[in-house]
C-alpha cells in the first residue's frame, strides 16, 4: 500500500510539473546499465522508471532490441545503429548522433527476457501518463499484452487522471489483466476476470490461460466459466462469419442466376450463352474503365457506377439480335434452343477472344470497393458488401418490374397463355424479344460486379453457367423468389461444407445433393402449380 | 428368337454400313502395314490412330443417338460414360506399365509413388487383369447410368430438367476426377502407357489392330442398336419419345424402357472410351468437361438423330473438320462449331442423313403417285426427331 501510494505521488508530481524534468537526471542511471548485471539492470531499470522522464523511452526501446552499447573508453552508453563496419553512436536521451566507432570500441549490453518483459512494463508506465492519446493508448495495450503486478499501481494512478472513454476502457481491461497476476483479493480479482471477460474474442481466451494456473482455487471455477462463454461465443462468431461468407457467395449466385431466372424460368429458353453474356458485361466494364482512365481519371471512382448501365445497354442489345436472330425460331423447341445457344455461346467467347485476347483483363476497383471493417468478431470486406448489398436491389427491383409495370403485367400474361394475351392485343414477339433482352441486360449488370471478384477472361461466363443452372433448377423454375433462396441456401451450403471436406469436395457434394433434391422435387423448391407445369 | 431379333436388325442400309465398316477393318490397317510408306495408297500410322479416334467419336455418337434420337433424352453427360470407360481401360494400362514406369515401382503407378502412396487403393485391384478390365469397362459406366437413371427416370425428370442435371453429373465427376487424392493421377490422369496384352501401345501392328477392333466393335454396336431399334421393344421406345404420356396410359413401364435404353448407351459410350484410350494414349479429367459432351449432341445432331447412320457420318465429318480448321485456322475452329451448332438447330432440324432421306421419301411418293400401278413397297417407318 505505502508503494502503492508513493509511486502515486511520484507520478502525481510528475503530471503536474510535465512530464521531463520530474526526477532524477536519468543519465547516470543509463550509463550504470553499461557496468550492470542481469540483477542490477533491473533494478536499475526500476530507477529509470522512477524517473518518470519520457525522453528514456527510445533508450528502453533499444536495450530492449538489443542496440543499446557501452563504450569502452569511458563506459558511456548510446544506442546503436550499423553503418557499414562501424557503429553509429546515437545520444540515448538526445537521440544525436554523436560519433561513429568501430565494432572494437564498443559493447553490447546483454539482454535476456525477463529483462525485455521489465522494459516492456516499464516503457508501459512511462507512457500511460503521456498527454498524447494514442501513446496512452499504445501503452495500454502495452500493459495488457504483458500483464505483471508491478505496472498495477501504475495504471491504477494512470487511470484516476484519464478522462479520454475509450483509453479508459483500454486501461481498465489492462489493470484487470495486471490485476489477476498481483495477489490482490478474491472479488476484485472475480471483477477483473469479467472486465476481461468483456474483451472478448481470442486475446481474451489467451490471457485467462495464461493466468489460469496460478489463480486462487478458488477462482478457479469463474475463470473456466468465463474461457467457456468467450470460446462459445466466439463459435458464434465463426457460424456467423461463415453465414457471412455464404451470403457473400450466395448474393454471387443470384447475381449470375437472375438474369436466368427470365429467360430460363420465365420463357423458359435454355440460354447457354447466358455466361457469355456476363462476361460481355465485365468487359464493357473494362472498356469503360479504359476509356476513363485515358480521358478522365478523376472519374475512376465512378467507373462501376457508369459501366452499369453500359453494361446492360451492350448485352442487352446482343440479346435482343440473339432472340430476333435465332431464339425466335426456336420456341416450343428447347433442347434445340438448347444446342443453338450453346453455338452462340462459343461464337461469342471466340469473338471476345479474338478481339481482347485470351489473357485475363485487369479491372481495378474503386476505392470505395477495397478494404474492410470489422464487425464484432467478423471481418467484412467491402466488395463482398457492396456485392451483397447490389444483388439485392437488382433483385428487388427486378420484382418490381414483374409485379408492378405494365411491361411485368404482359410478360407474366404471355407467359401464362400466349394465345390468349396475343388475342388480347399483346404484341406476343415484342414481349417475347424485350424479355430476353431483359435477361441478357442483366446478366451483363452481374458481370459488372463480377469484374470485381473474379478474373476477367473469355471463359468468365463457363464458370458460372452450370452453378446459375443449378441455382434456378434448384429455386424452382418461373419463381424469382425461388431464385434467391436457392442461391442464398447454395451459398451457405457450399461455405460450411468448405471447412469440414475442403472447396472442391464442398462443391462436389452440392452437386450431388441438388441432384437428388431434383428427383424428390422435380420441378425446385418453388414449384408453380397448375396446368402451366404440365406444357 | 435372338437370329429373328438380329435378323430384323439387318435391314438394307443397315447391313451395307456393316459391310463398309468391315472393309474399312480390313483395309486400312492393311493399306497401312502391307503398303510401303513410299507408296500414293499408304496410309501412315498417324492417320490409322486418328480415323481410329474418330471412330470412337462415332461410337461415342451412337450410343447417344440410342437415348436421344430415339428415346428423347438429351444427355449432356455422355462423355462421363465415355471417360469412365476410358479410366478402366487407362487403368489396366498403368498396370501394365510394372517396373518399367520412371520411379520404377513393380505395382504402383508412378503418380502413386508420387504422392508417396504407400499400396494400391481397393478400386486398383483387379485391373491388372484383361478381362475384369474390360468388364469394367462395360460395368461402371452401366452401373453409374443404372444408379442416375433409377432416380431420375423414377421421378419422372425429364426434358430440360434431365439434360441440366446430367450436365452436372459430369461437371461434378470432373470435379472429383481432378482431384489427387481421388487416385486417378488427378490433373494428368494416366498416361505413358507401354503395353497391351503384352504388345507395344506404340507398334504399328497394335495401332493397326487398335483401329480394326473400333471399326468392327463400331458394327457391331450399331448391329446391336439397329436390332434394339427395330424391335417391337424399339417402336415403344419411339412411342416413348413422342408421347411420353400416352404410352405410359398404355401400361408400359416408362421408366423402365428409359432405364434399359440408358445404360445400354452408357455402356456403348464405355466401350468407345476403352478403344479411344490406347489410340490416343492418354486419359484425363477434362474428358468430363461438359463442352465435351455437348459437342457429342452436335454430332449427332449433324449427321441427323434418329438415324442410326446419322450420328455415325456426323461425328466422323465434324472431326475431320475439326483436325482441318484447328490445323489451317485455329481461331475460326470455334467460330464454325458455334456455327454449326445453330445452322444445324435452323435449317437441318433432321440432320443430313433425315434431310436426305426426307429428299427420298418425297421423291419416292411423287413417282408412285404418278406410276399408280404398283402398291405395296410401304417405306419402313423412319423414326421422325422429336419436336
Amino acid at each position: 500500500m505505502i508503494r502503492f501510494l508513493s509511486s502515486l505521488i511520484l507520478l502525481l508530481t510528475l503530471a503536474v510539473s510535465g512530464h521531463a524534468q520530474g526526477g532524477a537526471d536519468p543519465r547516470p542511471l543509463i550509463d550504470a546499465l553499461g557496468k550492470a548485471n542481469f540483477k542490477q539492470a533491473e533494478e536499475l531499470l526500476g530507477q529509470i522508471a522512477a524517473t518518470g522522464d519520457a525522453r528514456v523511452a527510445p533508450a528502453l526501446e533499444a536495450f530492449a532490441a538489443g542496440d543499446l552499447y557501452a563504450r569502452k573508453s569511458d563506459g558511456a552508453v548510446f544506442i546503436a545503429k550499423p553503418a557499414g563496419k562501424n557503429f553509429k553512436l546515437i545520444d540515448p536521451l538526445s537521440g544525436e548522433e554523436v560519433e561513429e566507432a568501430g565494432k572494437g570500441a564498443v559493447a553490447k549490453i546483454k539482454i535476456n527476457n525477463n529483462l525485455r518483459r521489465v522494459i516492456r512494463s516499464t516503457l508501459g508506465g512511462l507512457t500511460l501518463l503521456s498527454p498524447d492519446r494514442a501513446t496512452r493508448l499504445r501503452a495500454a495495450e502495452a500493459v495488457m499484452r504483458s500483464p505483471s503486478a508491478e505496472n498495477l499501481e501504475l495504471i491504477e494512478a494512470a487511470l484516476e487522471k484519464e478522462s479520454d472513454g475509450a483509453v479508459k476502457a483500454r486501461m481498465e481491461q489492462a489493470r484487470a489483466v495486471s490485476l489477476l497476476a498481483s495477489d490482490r483479493g478474491v472479488e476484485e480479482k472475480r471483477a477483473a476476470i469479467d472486465t476481461i471477460r468483456s474483451l472478448g474474442g481470442r486475446p481474451a481466451i489467451a490471457i485467462l490461460m495464461t493466468a489460469a494456473p496460478a489463480v486462487d482455487p478458488a477462482l478457479k471455477e469463474d475463470l473456466n466459466h468465463a474461457i467457456r462463454q468467450l470460446e462459445s461465443n466466439l463459435a458464434a462468431w465463426d457460424v456467423a462469419q461463415n453465414v457471412w461468407y455464404g451470403l457473400s457467395l450466395g448474393s454471387v449466385l443470384l447475381l449470375a442466376a437472375i438474369g436466368l431466372a427470365i429467360t430460363f424460368g420465365v420463357m423458359g429458353i435454355i440460354n447457354m450463352a447466358h455466361g457469355e453474356m456476363v462476361m460481355i458485361g465485365a468487359y464493357s466494364t473494362f472498356v469503360v474503365q479504359q476509356l476513363i482512365r485515358t480521358n478522365a481519371p478523376q472519374l475512376f471512382d465512378w467507373s462501376l457506377l457508369i459501366a452499369v448501365p453500359v453494361a446492360f445497354l451492350v448485352t442487352g442489345i446482343v440479346g435482343l439480335v440473339i432472340e430476333r436472330g435465332v431464339i425466335r425460331f426456336l420456341y416450343g423447341r428447347p433442347l434445340e434452343t438448347l444446342l443453338a445457344t450453346w453455338g452462340i455461346s462459343l461464337i461469342l467467347q471466340q469473338s471476345v477472344r479474338s478481339i481482347f485476347g485470351p489473357t485475363n483483363q485487369e479491372v481495378g476497383n474503386p476505392s470505395w470497393m477495397s478494404g474492410s471493417f470489422p464487425l464484432g468478431g467478423m471481418t467484412v470486406t467491402w466488395n463482398r458488401m457492396w456485392i451483397i448489398l447490389f444483388s439485392i436491389s437488382i433483385f428487388l427491383a427486378l420484382l418490381a418490374l414483374m409485379k408492378k409495370s405494365s411491361f411485368g403485367l404482359q410478360m407474366r400474361a404471355v407467359t401464362q397463355n400466349r394465345r390468349m394475351a396475343s388475342s388480347m392485343g399483346i404484341r406476343t414477339p415484342w414481349v417475347d424479344a424485350l424479355t430476353f433482352a431483359l435477361g441478357s441486360g442483366i446478366a451483363g449488370i452481374a458481370g459488372v460486379a463480377l469484374s470485381q471478384i473474379d478474373n476477367v477472361s473469355p471463359n468468365l461466363g463457363q464458370a458460372y453457367i452450370i452453378d446459375s443452372f443449378m441455382v434456378v433448377v434448384f429455386g424452382g423454375v418461373g419463381n424469382l423468389w425461388g431464385t434467391l433462396v436457392g442461391a442464398l441456401s447454395l451459398g451457405v451450403l457450399n461455405k460450411f461444407l468448405e471447412p469440414s471436406v475442403g472447396a472442391v469436395l464442398g462443391k462436389i457434394l452440392v452437386l450431388v445433393l441438388i441432384i437428388l433434391f431434383i428427383q424428390k422435387r422435380p420441378r425446385g423448391l418453388f414449384a408453380l402449380k397448375g396446368r402451366a407445369v404440365e406444357a | 428368337m435372338i437370329t429373328s431379333f438380329v435378323l430384323r436388325a439387318l435391314n438394307g442400309r443397315i447391313t451395307i454400313t456393316i459391310a463398309i465398316l468391315l472393309a474399312v477393318a480390313a483395309l486400312v490397317p492393311a493399306l497401312n502395314i502391307l503398303v510401303p510408306p513410299g507408296n500414293p495408297f499408304h496410309i501412315p500410322t498417324y492417320a490409322v490412330s486418328l480415323m481410329g479416334k474418330y471412330l470412337c467419336y462415332a461410337l461415342l455418337a451412337l450410343a447417344l443417338d440410342l437415348v436421344w434420337g430415339y428415346c428423347g433424352i438429351l444427355s449432356l453427360g455422355h462423355g462421363a460414360f465415355f471417360a469412365l470407360g476410358g479410366y478402366a481401360m487407362g487403368m489396366y494400362l498403368m498396370r501394365q506399365i510394372g517396373p518399367r514406369g520412371v520411379y520404377g515401382d513393380p505395382i504402383l503407378p508412378d503418380f502413386m509413388v508420387f504422392l508417396n502412396w504407400k499400396e494400391l487403393p481397393w478400386f486398383w485391384y483387379g485391373f491388372d487383369m484383361f478381362p475384369f478390365a474390360m468388364l469394367m469397362v462395360l460395368l461402371v459406366p452401366g452401373l453409374l447410368a443404372f444408379v442416375f437413371g433409377w432416380f431420375a427416370f423414377r421421378s419422372r425428370v425429364n426434358g430440360v430438367y434431365l439434360s441440366i442435371i446430367t450436365q452436372a453429373m459430369t461437371y461434378a465427376l470432373m470435379l472429383a476426377f481432378f482431384r489427387n487424392d481421388m487416385g486417378f493421377g488427378g490433373n494428368n490422369g494416366l498416361t505413358d502407357y507401354k503395353e497391351i496384352l503384352g504388345f507395344s501401345v506404340q507398334a504399328q501392328g497394335t495401332r493397326a489392330v487398335l483401329f480394326a477392333a473400333s471399326a468392327v466393335m463400331l458394327a457391331l454396336c450399331l448391329l446391336l442398336a439397329s436390332a434394339i431399334v427395330n424391335s417391337k421393344f424399339g417402336k415403344v421406345l419411339v412411342g416413348v419419345r413422342d408421347a411420353e404420356s400416352r404410352v405410359r396410359f398404355l401400361g408400359f413401364r416408362v421408366e423402365n424402357i428409359k432405364l434399359f435404353t440408358f445404360v445400354v448407351s452408357a455402356m456403348m459410350a464405355g466401350v468407345a472410351g476403352a478403344l479411344f484410350v490406347p489410340q490416343v494414349g492418354i486419359i484425363n479429367p477434362g474428358e468430363f468437361a461438359p463442352a465435351n459432351s455437348i459437342e457429342v449432341v452436335v454430332w449427332t445432331a449433324v449427321g441427323g438423330r434418329g438415324t442410326l447412320m446419322g450420328p455415325i457420318i456426323g461425328a466422323v465429318l465434324v472431326n475431320a473438320g475439326k483436325s482441318f480448321f484447328t490445323g489451317a485456322f485455329p481461331e475460326f475452329w470455334l467460330f464454325a462449331l458455334g456455327g454449326l451448332f445453330i445452322a444445324v438447330t435452323l435449317f437441318l432440324p433432321k440432320g443430313i442423313v433425315g434431310t436426305v432421306e426426307k429428299y427420298w421419301q418425297a421423291r419416292k411418293a411423287t413417282r408412285k403417285a404418278s406410276e399408280t400401278s404398283r402398291g405395296g413397297d410401304v417405306l419402313t417407318a423412319q423414326p421422325q426427331a422429336a419436336e
